[in-house]
């Protein structure tokens, strides 16, 4: 059954009288509510990284004398070490993204499937890691004792194991509800469980790994603990830089320079999501097949 | 996805509904379903997560630090060390009460955002893009924006004096006590969009028709609302709350940018405590403050889960 999530023609139910003026105010209540709570900090971001330093030293509400937001965002790129960072993030986020992904969906799919005892406790041990915390320091030791130290392979397993749960999760949610009659539509045509996964499963579970794609490249991108742990200081990551860098004296008293990358930073996410927002959104609140 | 219609422990197909055996259960699934596709996957699982996790178990006893290079037994000494200058205590006590209250907030502020914008209107779809922004942003980036806006020459006191016409001066981030539920308010801030979402798709999960029957049978929108619509959110709820408390007991970037731990280590989360400790060069205390965390959500875990799962099968 297709549920479309967002934008679903809804059956009109009359309006009783008590309810129209809550009706016409409502619209006043959400533009009253949006100013404040989300435009306010927005607005601060934009108008301080369009300042000069000078003018950024307390930051406030009041728009530049002289807009220089590409100027800032210039320095920033050039001084903070962007394009290193950057190259630094996709390093770690794409390879983390599709070994999760692939390595999820695979044991989802045997997960979602079997029964038993066995299976159940297989299960539970695979998402276990949703709720509980990953041990962060022992973890650096167990890197240096496998040569992974610093490196981006060893940031590359540890995000796997902490977000393999998540993808699992999502994923043996998904597949229950796929009809095992399609599956045995193509194994009486011959098709070993390799070609079963390839050419049926993997190609309905597009929505959910559109979902978990997002979500999983959410939490990598912006991710600043774990990467202080693993590859603090031997391979830079956006977060991990402006950390860094707002921590260490130089961009003190720099409000501007570090709203100018907190821009440069979230750009990415940003331009994605305006670009897929309705698939994402519809993903995420599980609109797209029941 | 996140329906609200999953939740952390059964999956919904194991709810003993009926049709789910399908096909030779165990037998014929060596062949159908092989168990060596799981494997890729929970090597990286053993390697990455559980054997860490087993480490902190035996490190926590130990004396590793970046002082020496041999590691030593022992014994309770880091704990002991922990519990008697009262850092155990106070960063545990700090920790669930952040944590507790982040689940209030983030739900409060949530479901008050789905209900608000459930109706599908231009400016509502316009609305939920917005408040899905701090949700796409880095956490350490929203830390940053809060310090700078609270800070006591910040905009927030700005505005007051603006509007009430007499200077304010608060120290928004200077209070041991309030500082804390500031924090928590400003991490429910950053992830009320999601919380919205879920809420959202939970609400449109209930046919129109159940709304409809009770208003038939005379009830006001208001107990419609309340003793209809919302025991069927159950689901969402529990998906909602167990997120986010138990996520937020692991939480640092929000706090660490804010406050740093402060004012007086008021703030001071287990995560920054082991991230401090673990810049000291101290790996056994930050490691057994690790397994103190690990431990909590464990214990939490269970418990909050079957709780709000119990309130799910009443309904």
């Amino acid at each position: 059954m297709t549920v479309p999530a967002f934008g679903a023609v809804r059956r009109r139910v009359p309006p009783s009288r008590s309810r129209g003026l809550a009706a016409r105010l409502r619209p006043i209540a959400v533009v009253a509510l949006v100013v404040p709570v989300m435009g306010v900090p927005l607005w601060l971001i934009v108008v301080t990284a369009g300042k000069s330093q000078g003018e950024a030293l307390s930051p406030d509400l009041s728009p530049p004398a002289r807009w220089r937001l590409g100027e800032n965002l210039a320095q920033v790129w050039q001084q903070g070490e962007v394009p290193a960072a950057f190259l630094g993030s996709l390093l770690v986020v794409v390879p983390s993204v599709a070994l999760v992904l692939t390595l999820g969906s695979m044991a989802s799919w045997i997960l979602a499937r079997r029964t038993g005892r066995l299976n159940a406790v297989l299960y539970a041990l695979a998402i276990s890691g949703i709720v509980l915390p990953p041990a962060v320091v022992t973890i650096v030791l167990l890197l240096r004792q496998l040569g992974l130290a610093g490196s981006a392979a060893g940031m590359i397993g540890v995000y796997a194991g902490i977000y393999l749960s998540t993808v699992i999760f999502f994923v043996t949610g998904f597949i229950r509800t796929v009809p095992l009659s399609l599956e045995e539509a193509a194994r009486m045509d011959g098709a070993g469980p390799v070609r079963v996964f390839v050419s049926v499963i993997l190609p309905l579970l597009r929505p959910v790994l559109a979902t978990a794609t997002i979500l999983i490249c959410l939490y990598v991108w912006n991710d600043v603990f774990y990467a202080f742990f693993v590859v603090g200081g031997r391979l830079d990551t956006l977060p991990l830089n402006l950390f860094q860098v707002a921590n260490a004296g130089l961009y003190l008293n720099n409000w501007h320079l570090i709203f100018a990358y907190i821009i440069l930073m979230s750009l990415p996410l940003l331009a994605v999501f305006a670009v897929a927002q309705r698939r994402i959104i519809s993903g995420i609140t599980g609109g797209a097949v029941k | 996805m996140p329906t609200g219609q999953e939740t952390l422990t059964r999956p919904p197909a194991a709810r003993g509904a009926p049709g789910r055996r399908q096909g030779p259960a165990g037998a014929g699934r060596g062949r159908t379903h092989p168990m060596w596709f799981l494997a890729p996957a929970f090597a990286l699982l053993f390697v990455f997560f559980f054997l860490p996790t087993l480490f902190n178990f035996v490190y926590a006893f130990t004396d590793w630090s970046s002082f020496k290079s041999d590691i030593r037994p022992a014994g309770f000494d880091n704990f002991g060390f922990l519990l008697s200058d009262g850092t155990l205590v106070a960063s545990l006590r700090v920790t669930v009460v952040y944590a507790a209250l982040v689940a209030l907030f983030q739900n409060l502020f949530g479901f008050g955002l789905a209900v608000l914008l459930e109706k599908d209107t231009w400016l509502n779809r316009t609305a939920r893009l917005i408040f899905l922004i701090p949700v796409l942003m880095s956490a350490l980036a929203v830390g940053y924006v809060f310090q700078a806006l609270l800070k006591p020459d910040g905009s927030l006191n700005d505005l007051l004096s603006a509007v009430t016409g007499q200077p304010v001066t608060v120290a928004w981030l200077g209070s041991t006590t309030w500082t804390l539920v500031l924090a928590a308010a400003i991490h429910a801030w950053k992830w009320m969009g999601l919380s919205m979402l879920i809420y959202l798709a939970g609400l449109k999960t209930i046919p129109e028709d159940v709304t409809e029957a009770a208003r038939i049978d005379g009830a006001s929108p208001w107990q419609a609302f309340w003793s209809v619509r919302f025991p069927l959110l159950a689901p969402a709820v529990t998906f909602n709350v167990a997120t986010a408390l138990l996520g937020s007991m692991n939480g640092f970037d929000i706090v660490q940018a804010l406050t740093g731990g402060g004012p007086a280590r008021s703030t001071e989360i287990l995560n920054i405590f082991i991230y401090r400790t673990f810049g000291q060069g101290l790996f056994a205390q930050a490691t057994a403050m690790s397994l103190v965390l690990f431990l909590m959500v464990a214990l939490l875990a269970f418990p909050v889960i079957r709780v709000l799962r119990k309130r799910e099968d009443i309904t």
